[in-house]
């Protein structure tokens, strides 16, 4: 495997904390780059004035910072993460890639990328016996992860090696490798943490998979060879019975030497099946492997079962005891055979019988074998399951740096405003609780429990998330220690186990040595550079006051980086303040830094805010349109057996020869069919609805939007801080644009919604009032987690309980009686309500003259797109929200300082406060007073979402005003 | 909707409660306590608690519509139990327990529905009217029983002084005397029949001078007082009747005595009354009294869609609004003094205050030239009002709130004069002033008003101000107990 010159070698250690860039290049490879730290870490005083670093956007770009110079040449559109595999036959290949869609790869060399991938596989992996032990072993293989570059191509991956157990594979083992490919280097850099722990997800469900997968292969295979004795047995008996007594025949030589292979490989293959489910039990040194305990504890249990029933049934000698004892006598044999197979039919009532098959001694040559699919490695529940993580974690992560840094911003923003979020922002995810902590991770379970499989990942871009997640500074919980310590929890008997001579701690050792000739390769390059960036990187982490330093090292992470490379390995024996730095969060902004500092120059440690992420607005507006495209059908049709997409095989290679396909039933256990395979194990397993539900993102049509906003939100299984929903609010966002340029009395109807007054929007069309009503939508304060105060579209009159309800009504006007007793409702309530008529183009709401929406309702405005306009509003909803805080919040304007004190002194308080500190009039005062009302409710009851109590109906006697166009 | 004078005060509907069942509200609804009770067409009655707006029970049992309801109170001092007391269409009472929801006892094989309770707390005994009168022991034992001569029955009854009751049946008012024997049995006797009336009574009230059992004393009280009260002079227990005709008769309660008649009509009728009003031509429903309401120095009578206070110490309309409602005033409510509400059928609640005219408050400036014009305008009283303008002691009723919430009707009922409720004794004694048994909105002073409806709607409306800032210190309490955000 020679390395392509230009192939950027990123190594990561697996510890998983700090992505540090070097500033100087491997020699030979002049695009490589790896991970270093410039320590300046704790060495500023914070100014307690100033806006937390982790809040502050950088002023100027730096100047040779396009975010798109690097995208122009990539031969791709988007990102896109692509599935390769090293065939023993074919060497490495690309087999799927994520979005499953030819167009994303646009010309891309799938073939030579999964090359350049599949050549640095960092596993520390080794094949075959280890020495002074008798049977092959089981390599338990660690995951590695590179970043990767190849600048001529223009393509940065991530690349993330993983390696599953196939019986028939030489050594047992299929390399795999999962890359996130991305034109932008920086992305990946930044992302590395998360998408790391990303795809150590994908990959420990993928592995949980296929280690189901072997065990099951090893059982029938446990059979085959049973049977297989059994039938030798019989032959040599009836051979020596048959010949004279001291002459052997070289006929029942060949048997005999037929039948002692044959007990071997049950050894063997006892042996492996003992491996396979010692895996649970074997100390992980990936932090990020978290595995889920229901999971583990199943399969474990699964494998335990058969050891047993193995052990029991594969006794070789118990067996050929039996056999001559009843020599010669097939009958009995037979009749024998017959009762251990009902035996083992109670055994494992569930499963369907299996037909052993008689095992040729040879094997077919090395190449005329048909090697397994990815699929049919892994069971299939748990080969969706990984699919359709890998599909969100494509999508989470589409969209530029900017943007996906701006979001965190946002997202972390939001977390600390638990208080007033729910006027305006859209529901965060994730659970106070969950932040902050990584729960084990199951796809399968998980996803067939409840509809939220996944973990939104801890924001790794830099430490802002990380440290707005944990309350105090005191307790910095950083996801690499907590994945440690809950790994630790998880995985039973971790540190029991890790004392153990097991024969994963065997193959520790064996690493060494198999590390030497990997690290040979890329030490020619890099190795001192290396050593001695990690040397330095590691003294002046431990000189600088580290937060997590009360955090005890973790052994495990400790021994991450050996399967990394070697010249980490060396470094990691001299600290301890590494691991303990592992965790340390580093800054966004830092580490830009540093890597525009490692491009430039080298020894100097310059810290200044100003070289940093360079983020404009107009970028952000002008990225826009790729980030909200709507993207291209992807609705992948699940990949399953038998059934595989026609897609260009030119590019990928995701099915096998159509001739190899009947030999897929040797594979299948009774019945055959896809669901018969999975069912050797069982798992409860509830269907994967995403697909469907990834529909139904799709289409943000402005009905669902009006009508429930929320829903669409609740009912997403998969949206990471509604991202798809985004969408929809952008849509709204036009909306709203074209309303507010289209009526000059906008202001006021914005106002009717801000200050809780139910706004009717009363039209014939309904599409033209539905729209309306969506774009809407955006200012209603608190619209409930599905929209609830928001009807769309209403053709019947409405009483009093709807306006207490709905904050926001399209109503029909039609012209019947019921519409006369609509238009009857209309007049009963109309001092509660504004109504906004679509037809007509008249606004009928009391008198607005306020400014405090000026900026937003500016029907001159120079807003011209409809998502540009949905972050204005947002800002500005946002500092609203933020003067209704303070308004709420401030115990003097609401109850009196001394016991003399009227209500009108504190009256005249808040009014003067609201004038004078927060400078409304007394217009613009009513929003923020409805605003507080609103904070104040939700305080005092906070809404478990489901059963939104509604808020409390309020209204003063004003008289109304016609506007008109 | 709305003309002018917006209300000080801003009420907020703090949970609307959708009523199940028919079209037409029976709506009822009196204090429990922090309690209220109503009742629908449904037959089912429904305790709220009027601090969250929960429903707390539901008292099923009926199977037809809740004709009167009313409370019974039992037990000694501080341990009160109360009861609530239901008749229904199917032709049957029952007693229930409204802390446990239970039906204690049911009456069910009465020979008509009845149509108006009575409880008379002294005698500890419970009085139906209908198409007979029968008077129930505590325990519902059925003491005595008399049937009525009158095919309409009785339609309202309430007490007065020395055991004695008064019956609203048709056109008459019959007065009739309760007595204890001796061993504790109950019986009724006819003293006397008041036929002044020339229509249909609708409505029946007592009227207790100035500081009579109007006032928001419980009625224990008032009977407490009573011989006292008896002693000062019999012309202070006064009751008064209105007919469909409108005329409005004013009854000594003790010696049953016609003491005033106000017939109030829209045109000229009777020569030589001063308080008479004269007014545009009527039609029989327009001049029919649908309610009384009294604080004892006035009479609120519903008349038509018009209101008129009647002075009972002058023997004189004050105040009046003809057209205070689009359609009939079903229901009143004198909040304090000064302050009155009224309900009509088109679901309207109005808040009215009575306002001196601001001339006869300043002598000095009647002979001002332009002066008395300048102020009329503003006024909002109807144009017949210029003759009126020149009694004297003629004040304005003048429109304060318009509380806009119901969509059909707010029912026919009478009026709970206002008052705490909070004080000693649970307030029980608005049945009393029953003509119709229902009631169709209670205050319940600062915490708050209920009305309901037709349309099912039960309305909780409260001071906002006062939630706002309740809910402030709540805030802040909880601010407190988290310590901090």
């Amino acid at each position: 495997m020679c390395l392509h010159p230009d192939v950027v070698l990123l190594f990561y250690d697996a510890a998983l904390s700090d992505a540090f860039l070097s500033n100087t290049t491997m020699i030979g490879s002049p695009d490589v780059v790896a991970f270093t730290k410039e320590d300046e870490y704790g060495q500023t005083t914070p100014d307690p004035w100033a806006l937390p670093e982790e809040f502050s956007i950088p002023l100027h770009p730096l100047a040779d910072s396009n975010p798109w110079a690097k995208t122009s040449y990539a031969k791709f559109t988007k990102d896109f993460i692509l599935i390769s595999e090293f065939s023993e036959q074919v060497g490495p290949q690309p087999l799927l890639t994520i979005p499953d869609d030819p167009k994303v790869c646009g010309t891309f060399d799938l073939n030579y990328f999964s090359l350049r991938i599949m050549s640095v596989d960092y596993q520390a992996s080794f094949v075959g016996h280890p020495p002074g032990s008798g049977y092959p072993r089981l390599s338990f293989v660690e995951d590695s992860r590179v970043v990767l570059g190849d600048s001529k191509e223009g393509a940065f991956a991530y690349v993330h090696h993983l390696t599953l157990y196939d019986l028939e594979a030489r050594g047992f083992v299929r390399p795999f490798c999962m890359a996130y490919v991305a034109a932008d280097e920086k992305k990946i850099m930044l992302q590395f943490q998360e998408l790391s722990l990303r795809f150590s997800q994908a990959s420990e469900c993928l592995k949980a998979g296929n280690r189901r997968a072997f065990a099951k292969e090893l059982q029938r295979k446990l059979q085959d060879l049973e049977y297989t004795h059994s039938v030798l047995q019989r032959e040599e008996g009836l051979q020596r019975e048959a010949g004279p007594q001291s002459m052997y025949s070289p006929h029942a030589v060949e048997k005999a030497n037929e039948l002692a292979n044959v007990e071997k490989s049950i050894y063997e293959h006892r042996d492996l099946l003992k491996q396979i489910s010692s895996y649970h039990r074997r100390p992980r040194r990936d932090p990020q492997a978290v595995t889920c305990q229901k999971c583990m504890t199943e399969c474990l249990e699964e494998c335990e079962v058969l050891l047993n029933k193995y052990a029991k049934l594969a006794n070789p000698f118990g067996y050929s005891n039996k056999a001559a004892k009843g020599e010669g006598e097939l009958g009995r044999s037979d009749a024998e055979r017959g009762e251990e197979e009902a035996d083992e039919d109670e055994d494992a009532k569930r499963r369907p019988s299996y037909t052993p098959q008689l095992i040729k001694a040879k094997s077919a040559k090395c190449f005329d074998k048909r090697l397994k699919t990815l699929q049919e490695l892994c069971e299939e529940t748990f080969y969706e399951a990984t699919v359709e993580l890998l599909k969100e974690t494509e999508r989470s992560f589409r969209g530029d740096l900017c943007y996906l840094h701006t979001r965190r911003l946002d997202k972390a923003l939001r977390r600390k405003q638990r208080v007033i979020n729910f006027l305006f922002e859209e529901d965060l995810d994730d659970d106070e609780e969950e932040v902050g902590t990584l729960r084990p991770f199951c796809a399968v379970n998980h996803a067939a429990n409840n509809f939220v499989p996944l973990n939104p990942p801890h924001i790794v871009l830099g430490s802002p998330p990380l440290e707005l997640d944990v309350p105090e500074p005191s307790r910095p919980q950083v996801p690499a220690s907590e994945r440690s310590s809950v790994s630790q929890e998880n995985e039973l008997g971790l540190r029991e186990s890790h004392l153990e001579s097991s024969p994963s701690d065997q193959t520790l050792e064996t690493q060494g040595s198999s590390e030497e000739t990997k690290g040979s390769f890329s030490s020619d390059k890099s190795g001192t550079d290396q050593a001695e960036k990690q040397g330095s990187l590691a003294s002046m982490k431990s000189e600088g006051p580290d937060p997590d330093s009360d955090l005890t090292p973790d052994q495990n992470t400790d021994h991450e980086r050996e399967s990394s490379s070697e010249e980490i390995e060396t470094t990691t024996g001299e600290d301890d303040g590494d691991n303990g730095g592992d965790a340390t969060p580093v800054s966004l902004l830092e580490m830009v830094a540093e890597l525009e500092l490692g491009q430039k120059d080298t020894g100097e440690t310059v810290n200044e805010p100003d070289l940093l992420v360079p983020i404009d607005t107009p970028c952000c507006i002008a990225q826009e349109g790729f980030l909200y495209e709507p993207t291209a059908p992807k609705a992948v049709p699940c990949l399953q057996r038998g059934s595989l997409p026609p897609l260009d095989q030119t590019l990928v290679v995701n099915q096998e020869p159509l001739a190899l396909l009947p030999i897929q039933d040797d594979y299948t256990v009774g019945s055959p069919g896809p669901e018969s395979a999975a069912a050797g194990l069982e798992l409860p397993v509830g269907p994967l609805g995403e697909p469907v539900s990834l529909a139904s993102f799709e289409d943000g049509s402005d009905c669902t939007m009006s009508a429930s906003t929320g829903s669409d939100r609740a009912a997403s299984p998969l949206g990471y801080g509604g991202f798809l929903t985004l969408r929809q609010r952008k849509k709204a966002g036009q909306g709203a644009l074209r309303f507010v340029r289209q009526y000059p009395f906008a202001m006021q109807a914005l106002w009717c919604l801000l200050s809780g007054r139910t706004l009717v929007v009363l039209g014939v069309d309904e599409g033209r009032v539905r729209r309306l009503v969506a774009a809407l939508a955006l200012f209603v304060p608190d619209p409930g987690k599905c929209g609830e105060r928001v009807q769309a579209w209403l053709s019947c009159p409405f009483t009093l309980t709807d306006l207490q309800r709905w904050k926001l009504i399209g109503l029909q006007r039609v012209a019947s009686p019921v519409g006369s007793s609509i238009l009857h409702s209309l007049s009963r309530y109309s001092r509660y309500i504004s109504i906004l008529d679509a037809d007509l183009k008249t606004l009928r709401c009391p008198p607005y003259r306020g400014q405090l929406l000026a900026n937003v309702a500016d029907h001159r405005t120079c807003i011209r797109r409809g998502s540009t306009y949905f972050l204005h509003l947002q800002s500005t909803l946002c500092r609203l929200a933020a003067k209704a805080f303070l308004l709420t919040f401030t115990h003097h304007l609401h109850l009196p300082v001394s016991p003399r004190e009227g209500s009108e002194v504190v009256e005249g308080r808040r009014r003067c406060f609201l004038q004078e500190q927060l400078g409304v009039d007394e217009e613009d005062s009513r929003i923020l007073l409805y605003l507080s009302q609103l904070i104040t409710q939700q305080y005092l009851q906070p809404s478990d979402g489901s059963t939104a109590k509604p808020p409390c109906f309020r209204f003063n006697y004003t008289t109304s005003v016609l506007y008109k166009i | 909707m709305y003309r002018k004078g917006f209300p000080q005060v801003v009420l907020e509907p703090w949970e609307r409660i959708p009523r199940t069942g028919r079209a037409a509200l029976t709506g009822d609804g009196f204090f429990l306590g922090s309690r209220c009770a109503s009742a629908g067409d449904d037959g089912l009655v429904l305790v709220w608690n009027i601090e969250t707006g929960e429903r707390l029970q539901e008292l099923r049992g009926h199977s037809q519509q809740i004709t009167a309801i009313t409370t019974l109170t039992a037990g000694g001092e501080g341990a009160d139990h109360t009861s609530l007391i239901t008749a229904s269409s199917d032709r049957s009472l029952s007693l229930w327990d409204p802390d446990t929801g239970n039906r204690v006892q049911t009456i069910s094989d009465l020979q008509s529905s009845v149509k108006c309770l009575l409880v008379l707390e002294r005698l500890g005994v419970c009085v139906s009217g209908g198409g007979e009168l029968c008077v129930w022991s505590a325990d519902f034992q059925l003491q005595c029983h008399r049937q009525n001569h009158s095919d309409t029955g009785i339609t309202a009854l309430i007490e007065l002084p020395k055991n004695c009751m008064a019956a609203a049946m048709d056109k008459e008012i019959m007065i009739y005397r309760l007595t204890v024997s001796t061993d504790s049995s109950v019986s009724v006797a006819e003293m006397r029949c008041l036929s002044d009336h020339h229509d249909q009574i609708r409505a029946l009230i007592n009227v207790n001078g100035q500081s009579g059992w109007s006032d928001s004393e419980a009625l224990g009280y008032v009977f407490g007082t009573w011989g006292k009260t008896l002693l000062s002079g019999p012309s202070d227990r006064l009751f008064a009747s209105g007919s469909h005709a409108g005329e409005l008769i004013l009854w000594d309660a003790v010696d049953w005595n016609n003491l005033a008649y106000e017939h109030i009509l829209w045109e000229e009728s009777q020569a030589g009354s001063p308080t008479e009003i004269r007014l545009a031509a009527p039609k029989p429903s327009e001049m029919s009294i649908q309610h009384l309401t009294t604080n004892g120095q006035f009479v609120l009578a519903a008349v038509g869609s018009g209101l008129y206070v009647y002075d009972v110490a002058a023997r004189t309309v004050v105040a009046y609004r003809k057209a205070a409602h689009d359609s009939n005033v079903l229901h009143t409510m004198l909040l304090s003094d000064s302050q009155l509400m009224s309900c009509s059928e088109d679901g309207s609640v109005r808040m009215w205050e009575i306002q001196d005219l601001p001339l006869p408050a300043e002598p000095a400036s009647a002979g001002f030239f332009g002066m008395w014009t300048f102020g009329r305008p503003n006024k909002p009283t109807a144009p017949p009002s210029k003759k009126v303008m020149e009694i004297p002691t003629m004040r304005t009723l003048e429109l304060t709130g318009d509380l806009i919430g119901h969509s059909g009707a707010v029912q026919v009922g009478a009026p709970r004069r206002h008052g705490s409720g909070r004080g000693g004794a649970t307030p029980r004694g608005f049945s009393h002033a029953s003509l119709c048994c229902f009631q169709m909105f209670l205050s319940f002073g600062e915490n708050g008003l209920v009305t309901c409806s037709t349309d099912h709607l039960l309305i909780l409306w409260k001071n906002g101000e006062r939630q706002a800032r309740l809910r402030s210190l709540a805030l802040f309490q909880k601010l407190e107990e988290d310590g901090g955000l």
